[in-house]
């Protein structure tokens, strides 16, 4: 067993050495792999952040609930507080009808008008914010009907089809990524698969000479697997370098633009879990491509 | 080592013959036997069939017809996957050395031991001795340009018997050498076949192998010519074969 790891061991540093031999090769295979794995998580930050940043416009989401007039200032409070108790709602805030019309007597421009009625058509009004886990256009609108069956509830007013659009569209955008990362992800496959089937060419001696001195076909294998899985984790790195650089570059224009919104938004990058993510994906997409290559190649390298 | 045991042959071919793709036949019904312990030239001009029969006993060639056996086992029976492990019993010196050229000389002989996963701590005293029988200890970091020729065919030599293998086959080991080296080359063989390997080398080097008392075999056109010389009769005496199953048995002990 101990044999057997530091042979893994050493074919592993082996193969890197082997790499290392020709730094410009090399070099260029892990930048079209870098590169390949940057774009697709670059989309996938971008889509992350869209996310985001829809929910801190919870705002619009927000479900305007309008008491009957009957229903008096104590039991709208009675009701808020029972609203509040909900799973799907984060907050409940209550706009009475005294407050409603002041506002709306001095922004409206309708002052004189109002001031001449004997009393307040307005009723009070509780703004419902959604939690996160019901913001889905099924639970909000699964929230509005609930709430317009309450026996106080005159009119429920939520603004859906804004908020459906923009999920519809979110989602549109991220199966396109994933289209995108999955067609990448082939690239690197075949990128990785190229280059080991070329250096098993250059290498056609070495194959037969270990084959002739009882080399197994794993054997053989081995170190090509390896040089694989540093073209991923080399790729996967430099993916992660771009995805890093492109975030800082961006991160000042994105918040000025959140700033000029009113938004406190910041464009946030892969994280340390997204940049492990990313380097596994490299290694493994590595080791598919230059198992496919070796696995199909090594076998016609028979000693003659 | 009971009386069947002895009689059990090195190699045997039987029937052989071998019909390449393009319809040559390059062997036609060989049959032979080399007894354990022996030492056996294999002469013949280039495309009488020499390269062909030592493929087939590293199994680079399938024979079209007839059985081979080589150390007790059936070489039709051996799938691609059991090929490494049945290489391993073999050890085997080319012409041109087939030497990996930006190796070490360490790292060129350890690759047979290496791909047997022997404990690396055997390794260095293996390829020590090894690189120790063919006299060149000394070069253990050298790279193979920096020897001579004759030098690279030896430490070929020493990476054949790295593994100890029973069977060394050698296909015209002394054809790129002058004669003086080609001899010191063909006194290792000679060494290892005196502690009980048997060994089996093609060469058209006449003047080189008259000087070995040793069997020859002669191939024309794919056919086993004649056995000749002062070895012919060994395979059909029976006091030889014991004599050499005896020298095997020491050597093993």
């Amino acid at each position: 067993m101990n044999a057997w790891l530091a042979r893994h061991l050493q074919t592993l540093v082996g193969s890197l050495g082997r790499l290392s031999q020709q730094p410009i090769a090399t070099a260029l295979t892990v930048l079209v792999m870098g590169i390949a794995l940057a774009l697709p998580a670059c989309l996938d930050v971008l889509v992350r952040n869209a996310q985001a940043a829809g929910g801190s416009w919870d705002r619009a989401l927000d479900v305007s609930v309008y008491l009957k007039q009957s229903v008096d200032a104590d039991s709208a409070a009675r009701l808020a507080d029972k609203l509040r108790q909900r799973s799907d709602v984060k907050a409940v805030q209550l706009i009475k009808a005294d407050e409603a019309l002041q506002e709306f007597r001095e922004h409206s421009g309708f002052g004189e008008a109002l001031a001449a009625l004997s009393n307040n058509p307005l009723p009070h009004t509780l703004v419902v914010t959604p939690a996160e886990n019901g913001a889905s256009p099924t639970a909000l609108a699964t929230l509005r009907d609930e709430l317009g069956k309450l026996s106080e509830v005159e009119v429920v007013q939520l603004d859906t089809d804004w908020v459906q659009r923009y999920l519809a569209m979110l989602d549109t955008v991220r199966r396109l990524v994933t289209m995108v990362a999955v067609l990448l992800a082939v690239g690197v496959v075949v990128i990785v698969g190229n280059t080991i089937r070329l250096d098993i060419q250059n290498r056609r001696d070495e194959i037969e000479v270990t084959k002739l001195v009882g080399g197994s076909d794993a054997f053989v294998r081995r170190p090509f697997l390896y040089c694989g899985v540093w073209y991923g984790l080399g790729g996967g790195l430099l993916a992660w370098l771009v995805v890093t650089v492109a975030v800082a570059l961006l991160a000042g224009p994105v918040q000025r633009i959140a700033g000029l919104y009113g938004s406190t938004f910041n464009l946030s990058g892969l994280g340390f879990v997204g940049g492990i993510e990313l380097l596994a994906l490299g290694v493994v997409l590595g080791w598919l491509g230059s198992f496919a290559a070796a696995t199909r190649h090594l076998r016609a390298v028979e000693p003659r | 080592m009971n009386a069947t045991a002895v009689a059990q042959p090195m190699i045997r071919f039987q029937s052989v013959a071998k019909r390449y793709p393009n319809g040559r036949e390059a062997l036609s019904n060989l049959t032979l036997d080399v007894a354990a312990g022996e030492m056996v030239f294999l002469t013949g001009h280039s495309g009488a069939g020499k390269s062909t029969l030592l493929k087939l006993l590293a199994l680079i060639e399938r024979p079209t017809r007839g059985s081979l056996i080589v150390n007790g086992q059936n070489l039709a029976t051996i799938t691609r996957r059991k090929i490494p492990a049945y290489r391993r019993q073999l050890g085997m010196v080319f012409q041109d050395h087939k030497l990996l050229a930006d190796r070490s000389i360490f790292d060129n002989v350890s690759l047979p031991l290496v791909v047997a996963n022997t404990p690396p701590r055997d390794i260095g005293k293996r390829v020590r001795a090894a690189l120790d029988q063919v006299g060149l200890l000394k070069y253990e970091q050298a790279k193979p340009i920096e020897l001579s020729t004759g030098e690279q065919q030896r430490v070929g030599l020493a990476r054949a018997v790295v593994t100890k293998p029973p069977l060394l086959i050698a296909d015209e080991p002394t054809g790129n050498l002058d004669p003086d080296l080609s001899l010191e080359v063909m006194n290792i063989f000679k060494r290892f076949q005196e502690v009980g390997v048997t060994v089996l080398i093609a060469s058209h080097n006449v003047q080189l192998i008259e000087q070995f008392n040793a069997r020859r075999l002669h191939l024309e056109g794919g056919r086993l010519l004649e056995q000749s010389t002062d070895g012919a009769s060994s395979l059909f005496d029976p006091t030889r074969l014991l004599d050499q199953a005896g020298v095997k048995q020491d050597s093993a002990s």
